[in-house]
């Protein structure tokens, strides 16, 4: 008996990674996975890949302050700030923080979302009602608005973000999930389930549960994106955390720093890349989802 | 009319849902750090002024009277007094949504347009080079963070080749004989062009990729086919048979996209000091101006969830097939 357990057990597992389905046959997935690839690496050795401490002020070897160099200056591959500190540097730790707050929300939103979609579709009646009038509530709420009064009234921190997204932003995943828990609830093997006797924990669990998690992976991949945009949107309008080199913060620092004016497009355009890039590869492999888990929106 | 009764439930509902979260901007600012009073009142105010809003606002009663007082003063339009402009925050809020709806819908409606005939043509031209040279540029589009596309635009037009101004609605200087003549004039308009442009170009991207996946679900449809038999041009197939018909949940997506653009501006507005409602919530917020700060956010929250209102009430009475069970 015991056998059995750990058999359906480790099949569960097993289920639970065939059902998650890296779409690695999609070349829009492909590129995006290659790209968080790089970007995951990046964020882990930043120490090793960057040649300053990001927030350091540096001297030329006359000692004076290396403000504003340009690109390729001796040592300086991005050029330098106004304050004197390395590009380059700042962008290879935005990394870390980039990925801080797009992993933690998008796991947050997955996880808020999934939950609430599940409880209420599988239980329906008042549990639906209330769930989704509270999703109603959060629709009704601006995000953004939201996010800068979170964050004017706490502690300035990259957490402010991943707090408010979990608060508001499982909104759409709980929807859609509930929607797909409707479906799955009236079909074959879950009445089958029912019927043997068993209980509606095992059910969502065992039948359920792996059915939408291809859908949590993909609104957490989208999630992704939005918390690395929110991150930076809340940085560059001054409500970030100071000591947090991110690339919200780089693109405040230039456009306070009239990086504008004088034309130094080297300053604010690589943080800028860096954030379409990372985002884009959250829209990427979402499109590769879609395309594998509803095909009729692909050729 | 069979359609009325789940159309009042849902206007109902969200009634409920303005009212939630007008009690969340409440206890927001009630329970945030500092003295309860400072939510509406500045120690520089006269000693007359501040009893005249703790009376006004009851900030000496216990929180839950707050609560009704609150309610009761928003019915009636009172959203207390703005620290720094030392007027009505009413006042300053109508002052700012012209600009703010001005920019949002000027933005929206080339985003639409653009992003219509965009996504029609590419679903037309499906397969070819252009589209899948297309599609990622357009996610990419969509990746961009909106202050950042507006930062390089303004680098390039403005302070490297000169054609537009910075930022603000006017140049100094001017004044004119109405809003009206304001809105309409030249001066105003050079300044409305980089913002605006901003927030199509990051817009465009929802309605051309829902424009084109209708129009492919569309063109696979039996009266297209039937069209096409007919030997009808495939001009006339795209636009009569298939154009018409992939175009209503783009429409309704319009209604969404006012609300989801309305805090993207926050960003935007305060990129070219575009004096909106956006911007003044950001400057409110950093100036601990918290009368205005709360004003601005009920402002634009009221227009998110009338929107929302307003993308069911599209979906149920353009589309037939919708109905709400």
């Amino acid at each position: 008996m015991p056998e059995t357990v750990a058999d359906t057990h480790e099949s569960g597992v097993a289920r639970i990674f065939a059902a998650i389905r890296l779409p690695v046959g999609d070349p829009f997935a492909l590129a995006g996975l290659v790209i968080y690839a790089v970007f995951i690496v990046t964020a882990i050795c930043a120490p090793y890949i960057a040649p300053y401490d990001p927030s350091e002020i540096l001297y030329t070897a006359d000692y004076d302050l290396a403000s504003d160099l340009p690109p390729g200056a001796k040592g300086h591959l991005l050029g330098t700030t106004s304050l004197g500190r390395d590009i380059f540097s700042q962008i290879v730790w935005g990394a870390r923080s980039a990925l801080l707050v797009g992993f933690t929300a998008a796991f947050m939103v997955a996880f808020i979302g999934s939950i609430v979609g599940l409880l209420a579709g599988y239980f329906g009646g008042w549990v639906d009602a209330v769930l989704m009038r509270l999703a109603d509530v959060a629709f009704g709420i601006p995000f953004l608005p939201f996010v800068i009064v979170i964050s004017a009234f706490s502690e300035p921190s990259i957490w402010n973000t991943v707090i408010a997204m979990g608060l508001v932003l499982w909104r759409d995943t709980g929807r859609v999930i509930r929607s797909q828990v409707l479906s799955l609830r009236s079909r074959g093997y879950v009445e089958a389930a029912r019927v043997v006797g068993s209980s509606d924990l095992k059910i969502i669990l065992r039948h359920i549960t792996p059915n939408i998690l291809p859908l949590s992976f993909l609104y957490g991949s989208i999630a992704i994106g939005w918390a690395i945009l929110t991150e930076a949107s809340i940085s560059f309008l001054g409500f970030g955390d100071p000591d947090a080199i991110s690339w919200g913060f780089m693109l405040q620092d230039a456009f306070a720093s009239q990086a504008l004016a004088r034309q130094a497009y080297y300053w604010f355009i690589p943080p800028g890349l860096a954030i379409i890039l990372v985002v884009s590869a959250g829209f990427f492999i979402s499109r590769g989802y879609e395309n594998l888990l509803f095909p009729k929106l692909g050729r | 009319m069979n359609s009325l009764k789940p159309l009042l439930i849902r206007t109902l509902q969200l009634a409920l849902v303005l009212w939630a979260v007008v009690t969340i901007l409440f206890l927001m600012f009630r329970l945030m750090p500092g003295s309860p009073l400072a939510a509406y009142i500045d120690p520089t105010f006269t000693e007359e002024q501040q009893e005249a809003l703790i009376r006004q606002f009851g900030l000496d009663k216990p929180l839950w009277q707050q609560y009704f007082t609150y309610l009761v003063n928003l019915l009636k339009g009172e959203l207390g007094y703005s620290f720094r402009y030392r007027a009505p925050v009413a006042e300053r809020i109508w002052l700012l949504l012209p600009n703010t709806l001005i920019l949002t819908f000027s933005s929206l409606i080339v985003a639409y347009v653009f992003g219509i005939l965009a996504g029609a043509w590419l679903a037309w031209r499906r397969g070819s080079r252009v589209e899948v040279a297309a599609l990622p540029v357009v996610l990419a589009t969509r990746a961009m963070p909106e202050f950042w596309l507006g930062m390089v635009l303004l680098a390039i037009f403005s302070f490297s080749l000169g054609w537009f101004p910075a930022g603000g609605t006017r140049s100094a200087g001017t004044e004119y004989s109405s809003l009206w003549a304001l809105y309409t004039s030249a001066d105003f308009l050079s300044h409305l062009a980089l913002p605006m442009l901003t927030l199509a170009i990051y817009s465009q991207g929802l309605p051309l990729l829902l424009m084109r996946s209708n129009m492919l679900d569309v063109m696979k449809e039996d009266f297209v086919t039937m069209a096409k038999v007919k030997g009808l041009s495939s001009y006339a197939v795209v636009v009569r048979h298939g154009a018409r018909n992939a175009l209503l949940p783009v429409v309704t997506s319009f209604a969404i996209a006012v609300g989801y653009q309305l805090q993207g501006n926050v960003v935007v507005e305060s990129v070219f000091s575009w004096p909106g409602l956006g911007r003044e919530l950001v400057a409110a917020v950093l100036a601990s101006d918290y009368p205005l700060a709360q004003g601005a956010f009920l402002m634009i929250a009221i227009v998110v969830i009338a929107m929302n209102l307003i993308a069911d009430l599209l979906y149920t009475f353009l589309d037939p097939r919708i109905s709400h069970a």
